[in-house]
């Protein structure tokens, strides 16, 4: 791929990683380029699956919404000649699963989950994941808080203290 | 009782920003695009540095001319980003914000009647500063057809024998022009020509796009007659710290340090630990910082075609300065007008010297949502005014 496509889909990568609410005639004014050469970048980058959504960051907590997320930690045995793919997507296909991401270190698979309750999330991690052939252990941790998420400060409410006009 | 106030005092003008920031405080629901300074928050490991400090009870004054450690890195600093080297022991002075600089440097240089040639539109601190150093400002009226940008030939006009100093700053606060080499060269052979001392207020010489700065203090001659005055507000988003800094020749700098050490003593040391930080590892935030004002350049550039507002294209600092001379108001009714029918505040250029008149100061260091809002009001406002011409 020439340089210049590289820049364009950097320069809209770095705009929409940060706020995709940034419509196509904004991203083309911000990256000085014309319209319709981000718009062919963008669809471009769906179709590559480099984008693969658009979601919303939320503060559950701030809503009257029950909801638990828990961590988890999973060992499982690879399998020949799949690696650790066929037991993962196992795992990802159950729509409770939020995220799963394969790990260095003393453990294998980090297993996003999100319930309404802990019992709920608990009963998904014993009757569903345990039960998986090629898992041996997991290690279930609840999120008690979120104080950062993708970047964003969850917690507190920081005022701008510019003042209007200065020199 | 006897009038306690100085005539020089008294004779001075009251800042045209504070006459508008007052009207602009009535009003709790503006919205504004009238602030000189970043919108980031000092980055974390700056911050933190400065913290660290004082757990460890970093509290006490430093050397007057700053501490050693910040001087040698602002003498790399400077070598790094403009070529120039100066001796931390004695060509280097940290001080309270770039503006003590500024005044600093004019108390040191002026004697009673001695003329500064000063470039107008700019920065509101140069006049006063001039005026209570007993010199006589002598502004400079630089034009848009220039890009704002200073010409010899302008230079030429305003010399007197009496000039002694040449004041100037790019990237320019507010016009947001830059100077280029070519465009130095010239006005450095002036100098050297007529035998004038240079002050070189480069405080936004991070914050420029698509041109690297040079400093006229890297060009042949000039560095014995210039004395550069800098900062950590604007490249590292620390306004609030009150930190910058001079530097220049031995015999300049050390009688600036002994007015800085009677009147400041040091520059707050917390915030000397903060800009030794900032000075070693603050590369890539500054790079950051100016990506991201670049490309809000670029959409309010747009944005200010969409709606047929002339402006030239600034490459530097984070304000653009269109023209509103066509709605046939002054910068303050225009302003003030935009403020009381749109409720946002800008700046009017007229409050950067007689020439800043017919343009407005935009700043556009502000999220896209704002800018977005404000473009929107602006839109709407000057769409109202053409309404009203036909």
């Amino acid at each position: 791929m020439d340089e210049k496509k590289v820049a364009v889909q950097e320069g809209i990568l770095g705009l929409i990683e940060k706020n995709s609410k940034l419509s196509v005639p904004e991203i083309a004014a911000m990256l000085d380029r014309d319209q319709a050469e981000i718009a062919q970048a963008i669809a471009e980058m769906e179709e590559k699956r480099i984008i693969c959504g658009y979601n919303t960051l939320i503060n559950w907590e701030n809503t009257v919404h029950e909801k638990v997320t828990a961590l988890i930690e999973v060992e499982v045995t690879p399998q020949r000649g799949l690696g650790f793919d066929k037991i993962a997507e196992r795992i990802y296909q159950y729509e409770e699963v939020n995220a799963v991401y394969l790990m260095s270190g003393a453990f294998d698979l980090t297993v996003f989950i999100e319930g309404r309750t802990m019992k709920e999330v608990a009963m998904f991690v014993s009757s569903k994941l345990s039960t998986l052939d090629s898992v041996l252990r997991t290690a279930t941790h609840f999120v008690l808080k979120k104080y950062k998420d993708h970047g964003i400060v969850m917690v507190g409410q920081k005022k701008s203290e510019r003042m209007k006009v200065t020199p | 009782m006897r009038d306690p106030l100085s005539e020089k005092v008294k004779s001075l003008k009251p800042s045209g920003i504070r006459k508008f920031f007052d009207v602009v405080s009535e009003m709790p629901d503006a919205i504004s695009l009238g602030v000189g300074e970043p919108d980031f928050d000092t980055p974390w490991h700056i911050r933190e540095e400065g913290i660290y400090s004082l757990e460890q009870g970093s509290t006490f004054y430093t050397s007057n001319a700053g501490l050693l450690e910040l001087r040698k890195e602002i003498s790399r600093y400077m070598k790094r980003k403009i070529g120039v080297e100066y001796d931390p022991k004695a060509e280097v002075l940290v001080t309270v914000g770039g503006s003590e600089a500024i005044d600093l440097a004019f108390r040191s240089m002026l004697n009673a009647g001695d003329e500064v040639a000063y470039i107008e539109p700019s920065f509101v601190s140069y006049l006063p500063c001039i005026v209570m150093a007993d010199g006589v400002p002598v502004p400079i009226p630089l034009k848009e057809e220039n890009r704002f940008r200073l010409t010899p030939e302008e230079l030429r006009a305003a010399i007197t024998p009496k000039t002694k100093l040449l004041m100037i700053s790019f990237p320019n606060n507010p016009t947001g022009a830059i100077m280029e080499r070519e465009d130095l060269e010239k006005i450095a052979e002036v100098c050297v020509e007529n035998d004038l001392y240079v002050i070189s207020d480069e405080i936004y010489m991070e914050l420029t796009y698509g041109v690297k700065h040079t400093s006229i203090a890297s060009l042949p001659g000039m560095r014995e007659r210039t004395v550069v005055i800098n900062g950590f507000s604007k490249a590292f988003a620390m306004t609030g710290w009150r930190l910058g800094y001079a530097v220049g020749p031995e015999r300049i700098i050390r009688q600036m340090i002994k007015l800085h050490q009677f009147a400041i003593m040091s520059a707050p040391t917390t915030a000397q630990y903060a800009g030794i930080e900032a000075m070693r590892h603050g590369e890539k935030d500054v790079e950051m910082m100016r990506d991201s004002y670049n490309k809000r350049r670029h959409y309010i550039m747009k944005a200010f075609q969409d709606m047929g507002l002339s402006c030239f294209e600034p490459q530097g600092a984070f304000y653009l300065f269109p023209r509103i001379s066509e709605f046939g108001m002054t910068s303050e009714e225009f302003a003030t007008r935009f403020l009381n029918e749109e409720k946002v505040a800008a700046v009017p250029g007229s409050a950067f010297g007689d020439s800043g008149e017919g343009f407005l100061r935009i700043s556009y260091a502000y999220s896209i949502e704002e800018l977005r809002e404000a473009l929107g009001r602006l839109k709407r406002f000057i769409d109202r005014l053409r309404g009203e011409q036909r």
